[in-house]
């Protein structure tokens, strides 16, 4: 490692010498992450370490961009059709290749339509509104929806597209199937049309990835990728310190500071796509936790006070050490439906919240928390400054943190009365907010709907903006709901994630707020 | 003969079923697998038709007595995070913390030998202080942050050797790939076979010690030293040989723990042995993995146990005499 390292660095002041005489060089990058891709099957894990990974191998037909605005990548455009708003007419981009050779034409789309919508797909929730794709001729695709989806080609950019001939060479015309017990050809061979083509793949060590020359967009800086997942932080950091590693994705917040005066590194900060809220039950009668005969969260005058206690700029500062957006909407700042006046949140009132609570209970009341300690940034940490917090103002808050995997179930389950959550949306609009989180439990709705919320009236105009065309119309409803849903306090929102990727000096990398870098739009200096 | 060694069988195939019991217990308090396995946007129905699809909704007690039936016919399943065989996962993880662990124990029980013998012959040498006071960090600071320190200063400040993975490896065969045959394999070694090997060097340099001290005490000892032979015949050809028995016993008692908690080491220098893939398929609750995990190391400890007790056999007269004398 100590002389490939060095056969590195030597390669990168030759790369040096070789810009500054204006000719390009070969230009590996070492990246390491905290987590491995689970699979290279491209449909089959919904996971943010595989479709970072599996991007720059699989080509989507649309692209988010650092700034989440889409832009065309194997669709060159794409409209509703103007006779029929329930379909979606994709232009594909003509002279592209696979890795193998094959030419990437509309039968591939369609192929890879029905790969996705299959049993065994982790995507088949994003495009749940699809009926079918039809390819009208050999750069042309129809998607016919089950409504007028006039958001869908946001749902374009996790969606990976297969070679036909290749999936049906190797019998992978269907994503893994646990219960069958077999390994699928797709979860370690690959076959796309993405800048990089694999060379080889040694599942949680290395994944070395090299630049694919038929690539139809821009040829990359780097050519060759190494993705190595080192889970333990202190070990990453290491690894970029003694000069191991050039990229390191998951950097602890702890280590920023010090990593910012380290010659040689440099630290590139940017908002994730992901906030970071409390919910609580304030639908049933009784909760399972509480010391007091109903509900505390019921009334209005203890939600308010819980606003008023939580002191946001307290967490970024300690709990974060200032790596967090405070904020008190439910949403982070990209999606569609964001506004300031939502964003603001006032200084905290412990007295005036305090005589909130006495005017309902007294003596106070106490209830459980829940909080998973092993998913979001400082988690744990965050929901013991709140304990804190509403400790002070007679809200005697038990705090039951575990992991994720026990966690969710009691969200999923219901078997919670006041839990941390994060979320992302990755459709980078208000309508995926409200279909998880706010609409009533009930189909395919509400499935993170933890706190029970319920309102008849909010569910209509949920259900309504999934089909409206017209998108100001679309927009006043959205700018509706979230007035109800802010007004009600459904949410206690404390603030949004930020990213911190670290790297060697001379690279620059942009943060992406999916949190899904691009390696082949890497520039050197 | 015959009839002891199927009795301690028998009794190993019943630490078996037990360990398979406890973890499947277990498992029941690791969590839910399901939503690792599916993304945010799946539908509850979706996640409990997966559920039933894997059989996690069964009674426990089906769930066990399916995975054993699996187990005798050597099929662990898929992987619910990697989507690989289990078996085969396992086995490509097996060689890399094998290997770590063979390096480890011998460089415990070479240096450990040579300071006990060392420290036991010069009791009162300033040398002998110092190793015997080094020797109590070895046993006191955690491995965690001993591989930690290490990697602070071979890997960050002085950057002699590498601070992760497990360098070059090169495939012999079908089953095997081995860091011995490339240079950077071998260094890689280096930092995790110190770490996991210094709490084994104490111990084995601890008893080393003690064992020669007691040794050295003894009448033919000192009829050997009357007798006019040369102190290094006494001290390397008698008292050495008799302390290594007991020592022998230890070290190699002591390599199934090596292999068994190798896990932090593994996990702190990014060592890609079954260990660290224990630990990542803990965070998942991946749980076909952490059962063939947890049966693969009681393999290991009955499979040692057995052929000490074997040995004990071959090696104690007095073990086949009682058996002898009670068949009479």
């Amino acid at each position: 490692m100590t002389k490939l390292a060095r056969a590195l660095s030597l390669s990168a002041s030759a790369a040096a010498l070789a810009l500054a005489a204006g000719a390009a060089q070969a230009e590996t990058v070492r990246w390491a992450r905290v987590a491995d891709a689970l699979t290279l099957d491209p449909h089959s894990q919904n996971e943010g370490p595989t479709l970072a990974l599996l991007r720059h191998v699989y080509g989507t037909l649309v692209s988010r961009a650092v700034d989440g605005s889409l832009t065309p990548d194997l669709a060159t455009s794409w409209e509703i059709h103007p006779e029929d708003p329930t379909i979606w007419v994709l232009h594909l981009r003509e002279g592209v290749t696979f890795h193998d050779g094959s030419a990437f034409t509309a039968e591939d789309v369609v192929f890879s339509y029905e790969r996705v919508l299959h049993e065994s797909s982790g995507f088949r929730a994003i495009h749940a509104d699809v009926v079918g794709a039809e390819a009208v001729d050999e750069y042309t695709v129809h998607v016919q929806m089950s409504g007028p989806s006039p958001l869908y080609p946001n749902n374009l950019t996790n969606f990976f597209i297969v070679d036909k001939t290749w999936a049906e060479a190797n019998d992978v015309v269907a994503p893994q199937n646990y219960a069958a017990g077999e390994e699928n050809f797709a979860v370690r061979n690959t076959n796309g049309t993405g800048p990089y083509q694999l060379v080889s793949r040694d599942p949680e060590v290395r994944t070395v990835l090299s630049v694919f020359d038929g690539y139809y967009g821009d040829a990359p800086q780097v050519t060759e990728v190494i993705y190595q997942p080192i889970p333990e932080a202190a070990t990453r950091i290491a690894a970029l310190l003694s000069g191991e590693v050039d990229f390191v994705q998951d950097v602890p917040v702890q280590d920023i500071a010090r990593l910012e005066q380290t010659d040689g590194i440099e630290i590139t900060t940017g908002p994730e796509n992901r906030n970071i809220f409390f919910a609580y039950n304030a639908t049933s009668p009784t909760l399972r936790s509480t010391n007091v005969a109903d509900n505390p969260f019921s009334h209005p005058e203890i939600r308010e006070a819980m606003a008023l206690a939580l002191d946001r700029d307290a967490i970024r500062q300690v709990v974060m050490r200032g790596q967090s957006q405070p904020s008190a909407a439910p949403l982070p700042p990209f999606v569609n439906g964001w506004t300031e006046e939502m964003n603001a949140y006032g200084a905290p009132d412990y007295e005036r919240a305090a005589e909130l609570v006495r005017s309902v209970y007294p003596d106070g009341f106490s209830v459980q928390l829940d909080c998973p300690n092993d998913r979001y940034l400082n988690d744990e940490a965050i929901c013991q400054a709140t304990v804190g917090m509403l400790g002070r103002i007679g809200i005697n808050v038990s705090l039951n943190s575990q992991s994720r995997s026990l966690h969710f179930p009691l969200i999923e389950n219901l078997e919670t009365d006041f839990y941390l959550l994060g979320w992302g949306v990755p459709t980078f609009d208000s309508a995926y907010v409200f279909n998880f989180l706010v609409h009533t439990r009930e189909g395919s709705y509400g499935a993170y709907n933890g706190g029970q919320y319920s309102n008849p009236e909010v569910d209509a105009m949920i259900e309504s903006i999934a089909t409206m065309t017209d998108l100001d119309e679309r927009n006043a409803v959205i700018a509706q709901i979230w007035e109800q849903v802010m007004e009600d306090r459904v949410f206690l929102n404390v603030h949004n994630q930020l990213l911190a990727y670290a790297v060697r000096e001379g690279l620059n990398i942009d943060v992406h707020p999916e949190n899904s870098p691009t390696l082949w739009t890497v520039t050197i200096d | 003969m015959i009839a002891f060694i199927l009795r301690r069988l028998l009794q190993s195939v019943i630490v078996m079923i037990a360990v398979a019991a406890v973890s499947f217990t277990l498992f029941r308090f690791v969590g839910d697998p399901i939503n690792s396995m599916v993304g945010q946007e799946a539908s509850i129905a979706d996640r409990q038709a997966l559920r039933d699809s894997l059989g996690l909704n069964d009674p426990i007690i089906l769930q066990f007595g399916r995975f054993l039936g699996n187990a005798l016919q050597g099929e662990f399943g898929i992987s619910y995070r990697l989507q690989m065989p289990v078996t085969e996962l396992i086995l490509q993880r097996l060689p890399a913390t094998i290997e770590l662990a063979l390096v480890s124990g011998l460089l415990a029980f070479v240096v450990g030998l040579a300071l006990g013998v060392y420290t036991a012959l010069r009791r009162r040498g300033v040398l002998s202080n110092v190793i015997m006071t080094a020797s109590l960090i070895g046993v006191s600071l955690p491995t965690f942050l001993i591989g930690v320190l290490l990697i602070w200063v071979f890997a960050v400040e002085l950057r002699w050797l590498p601070s992760n993975g497990r360098g070059e490896v090169v495939a012999l065969g079908d089953w095997w790939s081995t860091g011995f045959l490339t240079h950077s394999g071998r260094l890689a070694l280096i930092l995790p076979a110190v770490t996991l090997g210094l709490y084994q060097m104490t111990l084995i340099m601890r008893l080393v010690r003690a064992e020669m001290l007691e040794v050295l005490r003894t009448d033919y000892i000192k009829f050997a030293r009357a007798r006019g032979l040369s102190a290094r015949a006494v001290n390397f050809g008698h008292a050495l040989k008799n302390t290594l028995v007991p020592v022998i016993t230890i070290t190699g008692l002591q390599l199934g723990s090596i292999i068994a908690f190798s896990i932090i080491t593994e996990t702190v220098f990014n060592w890609p042995g079954v260990g660290a893939l224990f630990i990542n398929s803990v965070r998942f609750v991946d749980v076909p993995v952490m059962a063939a995990y947890l049966m693969m190391i009681a393999l290991i400890f009955v499979v040692i146990n057995l052929i000490v007790d074997l040995l004990y056999y071959a090696v104690d007269p007095r073990l086949r005499v009682d058996r002898a004398g009670k068949a009479h």
